[in-house]
């Protein structure tokens, strides 16, 4: 008998399959991979039904389109998206943070991202195999996922048992924390004039549409370093470091950044920032705030609280017929909705690197 | 010259990352620091350490804050920096087949010209040099090899190329290097390998590891065709090209 599947019939800008990550590799040049936005994983996860670390389908901007065969699949959506069910009774509207049950045959279609440049999909009783400890993708070099690559069009993942009872969804949406970027300053900090110091404390930065899963370039003004500094002998990075090449825009590096690199970074991101500054969409106005590192501790404290109250408030659909949707509505009519269209554009060679 | 005893500074890399900075310069004295600190860390077994990651100059400590705080691990790492060093593990002896020049390596003439070497003097001194690997970085297995003779020096190419193909032997800035994956890259190409550098299948994914010693043997081009065959085809193991110690 055939199990349940969903097939990919469009992937977007850039679906891959992401779950916690593949530590333990950096020493040989592997990144950790995983999830950009970890909340979004464990919120789709929980509306799935499925472990909080179950592998889904990270998706860059819209687009994304998935289809039930031989049987339903239950899927968690997890953005601030507007999607449509499709199928032989027409079209449903729907939004995110909820699960849906698609019959076998009917289709998903995310249609637009409201605030954000990714969405979160769980599939529930998704099991894949893992390379190297991890189902994430890192397409350099080709790990993870159902081939080292994106999920294209054909693709189909192997869907569990679908759940019984109804569908769920989050009494409120996941809305990340407003205010200043948090970092701890260096580790070269001391390769910056004080200029530049404070002018990164100080100014406006604007998140650009060149992001991808290894890192997000920033607009803004300059940061000059001291004469003769601008390079240094490659040492570690991590997710969140902020590296500041000689025409001194910054990048952020992400999930799938390489492990060590040669341009100064002049502060880290704080754990607890990083998922919402990934998932901002292009165009965000954003600031740093320097923290100490027990500041640092409080906010991550303080999110997997949030988040786990959250998680805890999932309300049953009926009928598909939504008190959440007006908690929702109510949400977002405070927050504020990007008229940008979220974008993917992969960051450009970086001339620095081998 | 630093003193090679200099204390290292400790460098907070965000809220879950700490970095040991032995120096700046690349300095193979100062990558034994590095690695002799990161066999005394895997000795010592931290609960709480989750990743190391030696570079030429520094060992990059990702951990658990909820675990191990800050000052907890800041205090274990001044007792093992103390403690005197346990013999280093002696790396392994690579003897690795290059093709030289033509389309394996694209930029050998250019690099040969603006050295003002013959082509073959570029190659007798590539493949006349130890090489340490100094760590991997960049792409996952990509040894950085050095020290490059100082003939051979030369800044990057001013326009990186978009397509490095895999196995590319490449040089710049003092070092050398073979590029596991396709990617891009802004290296001189003077010849390619036929040796996997990365495979996720193997239980040491990384052919190469930090320490390790690193020869280029030159090889035709159907004698690399050959040996590529035999690897893929299960003939040959990554291992055979590893020199048998005396």
């Amino acid at each position: 008998m055939n199990e349940p599947r969903l097939r990919i019939d469009q992937a977007g800008a850039l679906a891959t399959l992401q779950d916690a990550g593949r530590p333990g590799l950096r020493r040989l040049g592997v990144p950790g991979s995983g999830i950009l936005v970890p909340p979004l994983m464990a919120i789709a996860n929980r509306l799935a039904g499925n472990g909080p670390d179950n592998p889904v389908i990270e998706a860059f901007g819209p687009g994304l389109r998935l289809t039930a065969l031989a049987g339903p699949v239950r899927l968690g959506l997890a953005g601030a998206l507007t999607a449509r069910r499709l199928g032989p009774q027409g079209e449903e509207a729907l939004k995110g943070w909820r699960s849906l049950t698609l019959a076998e045959g009917e289709s998903l279609r995310i249609d637009a991202l409201l605030a954000g440049r990714l969405a979160v999909v769980a599939v529930a009783g998704l099991a894949l195999p893992p390379q190297l400890g991890s189902v994430s993708t890192y397409t350099r070099a080709r790990l993870g996922g159902l081939t080292g690559g994106p999920l294209t069009t054909g693709d189909t993942l192997p869907a569990g048992p679908t759940p019984v009872g109804p569908d769920w969804a989050l009494a409120r949406p996941w809305t990340p924390e407003a205010g200043p970027i948090r970092v701890i300053p260096g580790p070269q900090d001391d390769h910056f004039t004080p200029e530049a110091l404070a002018t990164f404390l100080a100014a406006q930065y604007r998140l650009t549409p060149e992001a991808d899963r290894m890192g997000l370039r920033l607009a803004g003004p300059a940061l000059a370093h001291r004469p003769g500094r601008a390079e240094i002998v490659s040492d570690g990075t991590v997710p969140g470091a902020i590296q500041v090449p000689g025409n001194g825009a910054p990048i952020v590096l992400l999930a799938d950044g390489q492990t060590a690199g040669g341009y100064p970074k002049i502060a880290t991101v704080i754990q607890a920032d990083l998922p919402r500054l990934a998932w901002s969409a292009p165009g965000t106005a954003l600031s740093f705030q320097a923290v100490s590192l027990a500041q640092a501790r409080q906010a991550a404290q303080r999110q997997t609280a949030e988040l786990e109250a959250l998680l805890a408030g999932t309300v049953p659909l009926i009928h598909g017929e939504v008190d959440a949707a007006a908690l929702y509505r109510e949400n977002l009519v405070g927050g504020a909705i990007h008229a940008l269209a979220p974008e993917y554009r992969p960051l450009t060679t970086d001339p620095g690197e081998p | 010259m630093p003193d090679p005893d200099t204390p290292p500074r400790l460098l907070d890399l965000g809220d879950t990352a700490l970095t040991v900075e032995f120096g700046t310069a690349l300095d193979p004295a100062l990558m034994a620091r590095v690695l002799a600190l990161e066999a005394a860390l895997a000795r010592a077994r931290l609960p709480g350490v989750t990743e190391t990651v030696p570079t030429f100059r520094s060992l990059t400590i990702l951990y658990d804050p909820d675990q191990l705080p800050r000052e907890a691990l800041a205090a274990r790492l001044a007792d093992l920096l103390d403690s005197p060093a346990a013999a280093p593990t002696p790396g392994r002896h690579w003897r690795l087949p290059v093709c030289y020049g033509g389309e394996a390596g694209p930029d050998l003439a250019s690099v040969a010209a603006r050295c003002q070497l013959p082509q073959e003097a570029v190659i007798r001194l590539h493949a006349g040099t130890d090489f340490r690997v100094y760590m991997l970085g960049f792409l996952p297995g990509f040894p950085f090899l050095g020290d490059l003779p100082p003939a051979l020096h030369l800044p990057r190419r001013p326009e990186p190329r978009l397509r490095v193909p895999a196995g590319s032997v490449a040089i710049a800035t003092g070092l050398s290097a073979i590029y596991p994956w396709e990617s891009p890259g802004g290296w001189h190409l003077i010849g390619h390998s036929p040796i996997p550098l990365f495979d996720a299948s193997r239980a040491a994914p990384a052919l190469l590891a930090p320490g390790d010693l690193v020869r280029f043997r030159p090889v035709s081009p159907a004698e690399a065709t050959t040996i590529a065959a035999d690897l893929a085809r299960g003939r040959l193991a990554p291992d055979s090209f590893l020199e048998t110690q005396p």
